[in-house]
């Protein structure tokens, strides 16, 4: 956003922005601003996906995206930059090629990598607005404090299901007034399991869309200045019953950050933070393991085995490789149904709640006999039966 | 009679319902009426103290309740009441 004043357009640029520049308030002052501008989306999913389409066809000058993730069938129904001929690439190699294609005036910085502690402010360091599109709280905490000491608005969007959340932290008024944070709105995330992820619970795929868009007008209001940021603001959206709400954040005393006595001073684990367990503590609680090609074995070989599925009915639905369903939050009510003298087999999606349901029948009943499938039915899939469909 | 809004994540504890009207009279006693009616609220709403989980906000109107003041929180015929919790979903 510095030195708009210098920014020149070329005719077939201002062709492009012609419609910007016919509104009065936004003008070539506007335009120029977006051009100067340089905006880093943290993942190009589903909010990713609309609301980088839009910041590239309204002229946002240099646009940073950061993902590691590679195209799956399961993307497809909301994150509408990707074809089903894109499956398999790099996230950011195909949203690259879509955003120059829509605006071949404007640069794209392409960081193929995950956000951690130790890149974050390097690679934040020069952005005017950071705009948050994961997944997962850590690197929802992340991006807040990363953004918050080097002094960029963080423009949020959060969604579930039918739900959606936005927001702008730490946004500074002209006035130098700072306004709250993440932090300030959740001082902790939940621990881990207790809300599920969109890969286990699902998402309505035009949510992203209506979530993403939000982001981008906000992103685009940040950097040109017209009117008011959602700072300080939550903005609410329930698609089920299209209740909107902009409810107040009011800042937190306590905050590590910005409270009355920070203690937050650099980045710090996000993973120990949230809850979640690194790999040498993962090994140190000890969860037997059983990969789908050993299952397989053991079952080619006769073995006597009970198989329990803790996914959801409705999931089961979708595939099932004939375990018994016994969903994760009920399972403590039916450790009986467990057997304890064989051979017992959890599986889940992808390996994560069947290894939350061991730990708590082992810690709870002292059950020893509870083999955690790796990589769930997503491997079972992979691996041994593509018959069974990945969700 | 207050109304609760419930969250798409708390929705599963509630045979899906959205909304949860109660008549009892301040806040405190709204939620225990909440988790009474649907005892699968109460571990992922409150926390062992019986206090609002930290990373779940209750707001009363457009406005933030404080966590300590449930109990003196008076409601009326038409309150409206969100629990909002902390979501990560994105991609």
């Amino acid at each position: 956003m510095n030195n708009w004043n210098d920014v020149e357009f070329s005719k077939e640029e201002l062709g492009h922005y012609s419609r910007h520049l016919t509104i009065p308030e936004f003008g070539m002052e506007g335009q120029k601003k977006l051009k100067a501008a340089k905006v880093l989306a943290v993942g190009t999913g589903g909010l990713g996906a609309p609301m980088l389409q839009y910041l590239a066809a309204a002229g946002v000058g240099t646009i940073g995206i950061i993902d590691f993730d590679k195209i799956e069938a399961s993307n497809l129904h909301r994150q509408v930059l990707f074809g089903v001929s894109d499956i398999g690439r790099p996230k950011v190699e195909v949203t690259k090629e879509r955003l120059l294609e829509i605006n071949p005036h404007i640069t794209v910085n392409v960081y193929e990598t995950q956000l951690t502690s130790e890149n974050a402010l390097d690679i934040l360091k020069g952005y005017d607005v950071v705009a948050d599109g994961t997944d997962n709280f850590p690197t929802r905490y992340l991006v807040n404090d990363a953004s918050v000491m080097l002094d960029i608005p963080n423009v949020h969007g959060s969604i579930f299901q039918f739900e959606g959340q936005v927001s702008v932290f730490n946004y500074v008024d002209d006035e130098g007034n700072r306004g709250p944070n993440y932090r300030d709105l959740f001082p902790e995330p939940p621990p881990p399991g207790l809300v599920p992820s969109c890969a286990e619970a699902g998402v309505l795929g035009v949510l992203p869309g209506i979530i993403g868009c939000l982001q981008a007008s906000e992103v685009i209001k940040i950097i040109t200045g017209i009117g008011e940021p959602l700072a300080g603001r939550l903005f609410l959206f329930d698609a089920l019953s299209f209740k909107t709400r902009t409810v107040k954040i009011t800042k937190n005393r306590e905050n590590p950050l910005t409270g009355e006595h920070p203690t937050l001073t650099e980045l710090i684990d996000y993973q120990a933070f949230c809850g979640i367990p690194g790999q040498g503590q993962e090994a140190e609680l000890n969860i037997p393991e059983v990969s789908v090609q050993e299952y397989k074995e053991w079952l080619t070989h006769g073995e006597d085995i009970q198989l329990i599925d803790v996914r959801e009915p409705h999931e089961y639905e979708i595939a099932e490789i004939g375990g018994e369903l016994i969903p994760l939050n009920t399972v403590l009510d039916h450790a009986d149904k467990i057997s304890r003298d064989k051979k017992v087999v959890v599986h889940c999606r992808s390996g994560k709640r069947s290894a939350d349901a061991i730990r708590q029948l082992r810690d709870k009943y002292g059950f020893n006999n509870l083999y955690n499938l790796k990589g769930g039915i997503l491997a079972w899939s992979k691996e041994i039966d593509e018959s069974v469909p990945q969700y | 009679m207050a109304t609760i809004n419930i969250p798409t994540p708390l929705r599963k504890f509630t045979d899906q319902k959205r909304n949860f009207e109660t008549d009892r009279q301040t806040l405190s006693d709204a939620i225990d009426h909440l988790v009474a009616t649907y005892p699968g609220v109460k571990n992922n709403l409150l926390d062992e103290e019986g206090k609002v989980r930290s990373f779940i906000k209750v707001y009363i109107e457009d406005n933030e309740v404080n966590p300590n003041e449930n109990g003196s929180v008076e409601l009326s015929e038409d309150t409206e009441i969100s629990i909002v919790p902390a979501i990560a979903g994105g991609i």
